[in-house]
C-alpha cells in the first residue's frame, strides 16, 4: 500500500477503524481534537457510533458500558481530561473489559498549558485511580508508530482484558508524516467474550459485569489475579528499541518525541567523537527492565531525558538498581528539550566542557 | 390447585440485604415483574449503581453492569449504543443520581437516550449512613444537617422528576410512590409504561419512586409509611410529569 501523509491524531482515528474500533466516546480537548473529530466523520461510514459526551467522566463510562456490552471501544482526551477519566478507568480495569484510551499529553500541573510534554508519566503507569491496578501503556514515536501500535493496543486489551493506553505528546500528535496502514491482522489468539452483558436471551445465567468485592478475602483474590496478569504482561508485552548502545560511554532513556531529539544529539555527538547510546522504551508499563541486562563496559552512567521533571527517572533507577549513577534532563510546560540542551547535559554529566 | 400468586421468574432467589420495612425490596420486586410481564426478561441489561440498592445485581434475574457513583446514565448509554435492542435500565437512589450524577442524568434525558431510569427517591443517604440528600426535606435531620435542614445553607431539596420534564428528550416522567396497595398498583403500572415508553424507541423515560428508610429516619417501618405520606408527598407530589404525545 502506497504511504499517504496524515496528521498524527487522525492517523490514530484511521488505525482505530481499521483495527475494527465500532464505538467512540469522547469529549474535546485540545491538542487531540481531530481524533473525535475524525471519528465523528468516519465512525458513522463503518456502521460505528460516535458520541460527545458532556464530560469526560460521562466518556469514560459510556466507554465502561459499551466495552462491557461487547463493543470495541476507544475514547481520546489530553491530560486534564484523563484525570477525570480515572475514575472509570479503575473501574474498567477492576471489571476487566478491554477498551483503548489515547491521551495526546500536554502541560501541567491543573490546567496547564497546550503544548506538548510527557508529564502524564506517573499517572499513566502508577495508576491515576484508586487502587492496584495496571494499563498496558505505548509509547509511539512517529506516526507510523502510533498507528501500528493501535491496532496492537485493541487486540491487547482484548487479550488480557484491561484498558490499554497509547500515550502520545501535543506534538506527534499535530505533526503530518507519511504512513503506511499495514495490512492489519492480530498475532494474538484473542480469546471469546462469553462474559458480556447482551441479555441472557433465558438461555444462560444472567452476566455481572463488576468490581465491587465487599469480602475482604475475595477482593484480595481478586488483586492477586490481576497481578498475575499484569506479571503476564511484564513478561510478554515489555518492548523498547536499542540506539547507538555498542560502545556508549553514557546511555541516555527516553521516549516518544524526546527520543528523536535524543537522536538528533546522539549523532551529532558522534562527530563530536563521544559515543552515547539510547534505550527507547516504547512501553511504559511494563517499563523494558530487559533493556537494561546486558550494558556495555563502556558505560558510565544512565541519564533520563523526559518533557517532564523527572517522572521516568524512578523506573529507570528501578531498572539500573544502583550499578551506575542515574542523571536527570528535562525540560516541562511545554518547552521542548533541544539536541543542544541534551548535548549539554551529557557533557556535563560525563565530566567535560560544554 | 390454581396458582393466584408466584414469585417473579424476574428475580433470583438471593435473599435481598435491605434493612426491615425497606421499600427498596417492592420496588425491585415491581422491576422485575414489569420485565417478565413485557417478556423482555431475557433482552434486559440494568445498572445498578452506588447506594443501598448497589447489590442490585444480585437480585435482578437479567444480566446487570455495576457503575460508580451516579454514573449509570453514562454506563447505560454505553451499553445501549452497543445493543440498541436491549431494553437497557438503571435503577438509582437519590444520592447518586441526584447528587453526583446531576449532569449524567440531566444529558441521558437530554439526548433522548432510550433507556429507562427507577430513581428512588428516600430523601436520604442510606448506604453510607443518614447523611443529608440534595432531596431531604427543609427540616428533615441528618447526620450531615444535625439540626435539620435548612434553605439559607443547603437550599431547597431538588426536585428532579419537575426538572427532567422541562427536558425535550424525557419521553416519560412520572412520580409514584409505594406505600400502600393501592400506590403500589400505580408504581407497577408507571414502570410499565416506562418500559413500553422505551420499547417503543420514544425516548428516555423515568419513573421517580418515593421509598422509605426507617434506618436512617429512626423511626419504625409503619412510621417510616406514615411521614412519607405526610411530608415527603406533599413536597414531592405523585403523578405523571410528561409522557409520549399520542398517549395522552
Ligand atoms: C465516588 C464515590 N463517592 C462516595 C461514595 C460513598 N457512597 C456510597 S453510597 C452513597 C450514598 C447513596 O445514597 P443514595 O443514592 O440516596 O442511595 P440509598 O443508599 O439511599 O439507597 C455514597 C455517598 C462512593 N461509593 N463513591
Ligand atoms: S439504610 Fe435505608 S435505604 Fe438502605 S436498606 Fe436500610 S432502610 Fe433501606
Amino acid at each position: 500500500m502506497a504511504k499517504i501523509l496524515m496528521k498524527g491524531n487522525e492517523a490514530i482515528g484511521a488505525a482505530a477503524i481499521k483495527a475494527g474500533c465500532k464505538y467512540f466516546f469522547g469529549y474535546p480537548i485540545t491538542p487531540q481534537n481531530e481524533i473525535p473529530e475524525y471519528m465523528s466523520k468516519e465512525l458513522p461510514k463503518v456502521g460505528g457510533v460516535f458520541l460527545q459526551a458532556e464530560s469526560e467522566v460521562s466518556a469514560i463510562n459510556m466507554v465502561y458500558g459499551a466495552a462491557g456490552a461487547g463493543g470495541r471501544v476507544m475514547t481520546s482526551s489530553s491530560s486534564p481530561g484523563i484525570a477525570l477519566k480515572q475514575e472509570g478507568i479503575t473501574y474498567i480495569a477492576g471489571a476487566e473489559l478491554p477498551c483503548v484510551i489515547v491521551n495526546i499529553v500536554r502541560g501541567g500541573p491543573g490546567l496547564g498549558g497546550i503544548q506538548p510534554a510527557q508529564s502524564d508519566y506517573n499517572q499513566a503507569t502508577r495508576g491515576g485511580g484508586n487502587g492496584d491496578y495496571k494499563l498496558l501503556v505505548y509509547a509511539p514515536a512517529n506516526v507510523q508508530e502510533m498507528v501500528d501500535l493501535v491496532q496492537e493496543a485493541f487486540d491487547a486489551a482484548d487479550y488480557y482484558r484491561n484498558p490499554v493506553m497509547v500515550m502520545g505528546d501535543g506534538m506527534i500528535g499535530q505533526m503530518m508524516e507519511p504512513i503506511e496502514f499495514k495490512e492489519v491482522k492480530t498475532r494474538r489468539e484473542l480469546p471469546s467474550k462469553p462474559w458480556i452483558t447482551d441479555g441472557t436471551k433465558g438461555n444462560r445465567k444472567p452476566n455481572i459485569i463488576n468490581s465491587l468485592f465487599l469480602d475482604a478475602g475475595e477482593l484480595e483474590d481478586h488483586n492477586i489475579r490481576l497481578q498475575a496478569k499484569y506479571a503476564e504482561m511484564k513478561e510478554k508485552e515489555a518492548r523498547y528499541e536499542n540506539y547507538n548502545m555498542e560502545n556508549p560511554e553514557l546511555v541516555l532513556v527516553a521516549y516518544g518525541t524526546t527520543s528523536r531529539i535524543v537522536k538528533n544529539a546522539i549523532d551529532e555527538l558522534k562527530e563530536e567523537g563521544i559515543n552515547i547510546g539510547l534505550i527507547r522504551p516504547i512501553t511504559l508499563f511494563p517499563f523494558p527492565e530487559k533493556a537494561f541486562e546486558d550494558i556495555p563496559e563502556s558505560c558510565k552512567g544512565f541519564m533520563s531525558v523526559e518533557m517532564s521533571m523527572g517522572q521516568m527517572i524512578d523506573d529507570v533507577k528501578i531498572a539500573v538498581n544502583g550499578r551506575w549513577p542515574v542523571g536527570f534532563f528535562g525540560r516541562s510546560g511545554g518547552v521542548i528539550p533541544t539536541p543542544t540542551g541534551v548535548k549539554n547535559a551529557v557533557k556535563e554529566m560525563l565530566g567535560g566542557a560544554k | 390447585m390454581a396458582v393466584v400468586f408466584q414469585k417473579t421468574k424476574g428475580l433470583t432467589d438471593k435473599e435481598m440485604h435491605y434493612c426491615p420495612g425497606c421499600t427498596h425490596g417492592i420496588i425491585h420486586r415491581l422491576v422485575a415483574e414489569v420485565l417478565e410481564e413485557l417478556d423482555v426478561l431475557g433482552d434486559a441489561i440494568g445498572v445498578a449503581p452506588v447506594g443501598c440498592s448497589v447489590l442490585a445485581y444480585d437480585y435482578l434475574n437479567c444480566d446487570m453492569h455495576e457503575a460508580s457513583h451516579g454514573r449509570a446514565p453514562a454506563v447505560a448509554t454505553g451499553i445501549k449504543r452497543v445493543r440498541p435492542e436491549n431494553v437497557v435500565f438503571t435503577y438509582q437512589g437519590d444520592g447518586d443520581l441526584a447528587s453526583i450524577g446531576t449532569a449524567e442524568i440531566v444529558h441521558v434525558a437530554h439526548r433522548g437516550e432510550k433507556i429507562t431510569t427507577i430513581f428512588v427517591n428516600n430523601a436520604i443517604y442510606g448506604m453510607t449512613g443518614g447523611q443529608m440528600a440534595p432531596t431531604t426535606l427543609i427540616g428533615q435531620k441528618a447526620t450531615t444537617a444535625p439540626l435539620g435542614r435548612t434553605v439559607e445553607h443547603s437550599g431547597m431539596p431538588l426536585k428532579v422528576s419537575e426538572m427532567l420534564a422541562t427536558i425535550d428528550g424525557a419521553a416519560f416522567v412520572e412520580r409514584v410512590t409505594v406505600d400502600s396497595p393501592a400506590n403500589v398498583r400505580k408504581a407497577k403500572k408507571a414502570i410499565k409504561a416506562a418500559f413500553e415508553c422505551q420499547l417503543a424507541g420514544k425516548g428516555f423515560s423515568i419513573v421517580e419512586v418515593l421509598s422509605t428508610c426507617p434506618t436512617n429516619w429512626g423511626m419504625s417501618p409503619v412510621e417510616s409509611l406514615g411521614w412519607l405520606k405526610d411530608n415527603m408527598i406533599p413536597y414531592y407530589p405523585l403523578g405523571n410529569l410528561r409522557r409520549p404525545e399520542e398517549d395522552k
